[in-house]
Formats: structure tokens, sequence, C-alpha cells
């Protein structure tokens, strides 16, 4: 066994922005450092170095809310010195699923794939929750190969069943709960009620920073 | 302990506390008063630790009867209260016997007053906030006639004698609110920075707990083929989507948007704003960016 692969980034390469009088949005050029800086941000904050209300990522930005001194943050942000950890201690989380969704005829159309081949190429990639958004518990699920990566619908639906896996842009993800949606369906969860539990800590199943994984069944 | 109950909820009434802040990360909004000074007031002045948890109305007030003692403060929006039909005082302490019905009329100028009542509400938690979010769903539902939400017990001190302890100032036809500049002043043409300073806006009827909605000149983006890559957003941010008509984000606002925000107006603003009626005239006064990239 090899250590994980390990690079560091600099901190140079982030642009602290104002976000108003209590708000820093780091924009990091791209997701990997974004995810990066969201643990490094993390870090800070348990270890007592940082005191801000939200640590919100992004697609490739991360925001630093409810900070008293934001000049103080911004000015120590381009000395820092991220590690890409590729092995991060991230939990990985199965998710699953049965690929049934009402788009996989078109989803395979635009992959240049049979619509049968749809569920393999999309269980086979590995995935990171990159960030939540649009509605509790919903997260980005960033991993698909480029190629892979699908525009939205031209109408979007007025209403997603919860459960619903679904692909748009970069990202594949899994509605919580009904909403309306504009992303391509392409499978089903077997059980949604996972996705979000506010009795649970954390209420929220994929939390960003989580590996995910998922798994064909047949119903 | 026992309980209020809703005998009219007018078009819009919610449970409100401090929110739910610190889950944004997981899309959870904040939530809570969206005119936090007025909230806080009102609950000081019914002897409430700070963070209880009171009704927030729209435009048409509400009536409730008591089923215990309590004490109930109407503040926010100025409004004409009664008491089993006699008039009562707006802004002061009102003794509520058990069984009797407070009527808080419709707003006589801004649109969100505030009931508070000794002891706080106590309806079904979320996250740790009473807080009904309308855009997530989050929190007891919005009010509806019928409903009752318990009481927490008597608050140990009791409520404070005084008037307001600075008079509520009202909302003008016209509202000037500092801007502070960014996050992404630069995604914008620069006919959009200067027209910050100088263009008027106006409050559509299109607006709520979420956000309001601006009609007024357009703020163009630079490059709008280019979509912003999602990212986080705070309460009082100004998001401006292609169309170039911004939307001042409230309480309720989503945690992560795809449109650039031009600017954020802070906590003063932000509660001047929860009290704007449709039709209210909105102006900025653009505070530059601060030149973080050139201190280094």
């Amino acid at each position: 066994m090899t250590a994980p692969q390990t690079r560091t980034t600099p901190g140079g390469r982030l642009k602290p922005l104002p976000s108003g009088p209590r708000g820093v949005l780091i924009d990091c050029g791209t997701g990997e450092t974004a995810r990066a800086c969201y643990r490094a941000l993390q870090a800070r904050r348990v270890n007592g170095s940082l005191e801000a209300t939200d640590l919100i990522p992004g697609a490739t930005t991360v925001l630093v809310d409810g900070v008293e001194e934001p000049e103080l943050l911004a000015a120590e942000i381009p000395g820092w010195v991220l590690t890409d950890d590729t092995e991060h201690a991230g939990e990985t989380i199965e998710i699953p699923v049965c690929y049934d969704g009402p788009d996989l005829d078109a989803v395979a159309e635009l992959w240049g794939v049979a619509p049968e081949e749809v569920g393999g190429i999309h269980a086979s990639a590995q995935y990171e929750a990159a960030f939540c958004g649009f509605t509790p518990g919903f997260s980005y699920l960033e991993g698909l190969p480029e190629r892979y990566h699908t525009p939205r619908r031209e109408n979007p639906r007025t209403s997603v069943p919860a459960g619903s896996v679904a692909v748009g842009g970069p990202y594949t993800g899994v509605y919580p709960r009904s909403s309306p949606g504009g992303w391509q369906l392409i499978a089903t969860m077997t059980n949604p009620g996972r996705l979000w539990n506010e009795h649970r800590e954390p209420a929220a199943l994929l939390v960003p920073g989580t590996r995910v994984r998922f798994a064909k069944v047949d119903i | 302990m026992s309980h209020i109950e809703i005998i009219r909820s007018g078009v819009l009434t919610t449970c409100q506390d401090a929110g739910r802040s610190g889950w944004a990360h997981l899309a959870v909004p904040p939530s809570g008063a969206a005119d936090r000074p007025s909230w806080r007031l009102a609950n000081q002045l019914a002897g409430n630790a700070t963070g209880a948890c009171a009704l927030e109305t729209t435009l048409t007030g509400c009536t409730v009867r008591a089923h215990r003692n309590v004490t109930v403060v109407v503040g926010g929006a100025p409004c004409a209260v009664t008491v089993d039909g006699r008039p009562e005082a707006w802004g002061q302490p009102v003794k509520l016997a058990a069984g009797s019905v407070l009527d808080a009329g419709p707003a006589e100028v801004g649109v969100r007053s505030y009931l508070a009542f000794s002891g706080g509400l106590h309806p079904k938690a979320s996250l740790g906030s009473h807080s009904t979010c309308l855009l997530s769903g989050l929190g007891p539902a919005p009010i509806k006639d019928g409903d009752t939400i318990p009481l927490g017990p008597s608050p140990a001190h009791p409520p404070l004698p005084t008037q307001w302890p600075a008079p509520w100032a009202g909302v003008s036809d016209e509202l000037v609110m500092k801007l502070h500049l960014g996050p992404r002043l630069d995604w914008f043409t620069t006919d959009a920075a200067n027209e910050l300073t100088k263009g008027v806006w106006t409050v559509s009827e299109h607006s709520n707990r979420i956000g309001l909605r601006l009609e007024g000149p357009s703020l163009r983006h630079k490059d709008p083929g280019t979509e912003l890559p999602s990212e986080g957003i705070v309460a009082g941010s100004l998001q401006v989507p292609p169309n170039g008509q911004p939307i001042l984000f409230g309480a309720d606002h989503p945690t992560t948007g795809g449109y650039p925000v031009i600017g954020v107006v802070g906590a003063a603003a932000q509660a001047a704003a929860a009290q704007a009626r449709p039709g209210t005239r909105i102006r900025f006064a653009p505070i530059p960016m601060p030149h973080w990239q050139e201190m280094l």
C-alpha cells in the first residue's frame, strides 16, 4: 500500500471577496480547491481559530458568514496552504437505486449510449457531495466524468417525486422531497426518507464532503 | 402552560423566533423574524428572554384568544389593538385575561406586526427553531384559523412598564439603504454600477419573506452568456438575475444561488425592507468594496 497522494495548493489562489459587513466569499477557482478550502475552514473552526455562524460551500467557492472582523480573515486567506488530500476522511455512503427514470432514453441519447448502459455508467463513478442547495438536504454530487455532463431539461417539471435521481450540468443528485425540478431523471432511490431527517444529527444524509456511490438494484 | 387560539389568522401569520442559522451548509434558510429589532423589542416589553417565539403578521393583522392570563405586546407595524372590543395600547404590555380576545388590526403603515406573549410561544421546533420557513417548509406551517399554540411558562421577571425605548420611526414612502458593494460587482457593466447610485426601484407585489422583488432600472450583466456557478448567499444580498431586475433577499432566502450578488445591505436595512410595502421606493447609497486584494 502506498500512502494516500497529497498535494498542496498555495492559498494565493484563493480570492476573498466581501459579502456584506459580516461575510467573506472565498473564490477558490475550482471545485477541488473549494472542497479543500472548506475542510481547512472546518478545521479552523474546530480548533477555535475561526469564529463564524455559517460555512457554506458552493460550486467553486466557500462563504464564511457571521464573522466579526472579515478584513482580518480576508488578509489571512492568501497565506494558507491547502492540502488537496484525495483520500480525506469523508464517509462513503451507498445509495441503492433503480435505474427506471423517465428521462433515461433522453440521457442515453445525450451520452451516445444505449439506455440500459446509463445505469452502469452512473453507478460506476465515485461522487463527493460538493455542496447543498435548492432544498434542505439536496446535495450536488460531483464526480460524473465530463463527457457525461448533461444539459437541463428545456421544460422543467412542476413536480418531481421524492427519491428521484437526476443529472444536471456536471452534477447528479437525489430529490429529498417532491419539488419542481429541471434536471433529467434517470433513477429512483429505494428509501428517500434517509436523505433528510430533522431528528437525526446531521439532518442531511449527504453533507458536504461525503463520498457517495450509487448501487444498481432491480425492483 | 396552556395556549392561545387563533380566531383570525389574516393573509399570512407565522411563528417566528431568532431562526435557525448555522445549518446553511445543508441548504437550510436562516428564517426568523423578518424585522428583528421590532420582534426583539416586543419580546423585551413582554418580559421575555431574548429569542422567544412571537407571531408575525402580514398587512392584515390577526385575532387571538388567550386560554390563560398572559401579557401581550403588539409591536412592529403600528395597528389598532382591541381586547374584547375595547381599544388598547399598541407597543405596550397589555394584560389579557384567560378567555379574552385580542385583535391586532391591519397595519396602518409597514407590513409586519409582532405579537409577543409572556412566556413565548412553543409550537413544534425544527432544528432548534420555532420559525416557519416559507421557502423550505421547515418549522410550523403558517397559522390557520382555529390553530392552538402552546405558551411557555410565564417569565420570572415582570414585563417592562415602559414606553418603547425608542419611538418606532415607521416606514416612509422612500427608503435609502446603505449597500455594501460586492461580492460580484465585477460581473456588472459600469452603467449598472452608476445606476446603483442614482436609480430608484419600486417594491413589487411579488415580494415576501424570501425577498423583495424590485422594479426599476435594469442592472446589466457584463457578459450575459456566462453563468455563475452556484455560491453561498447572505441575508440582505441584492441578487440580479439576467433580466437585470434585482431581488433583495430576506429571512427565508435560499442559501445558494446562481445569479451574481452586486451588493449586500446590513441588518438595519433588512429590518426596514421587511416593513416595505409594495410600491415603496428604494434607493441605494453604495459603500465601495474594500480593496482586500491590494492590501496584500
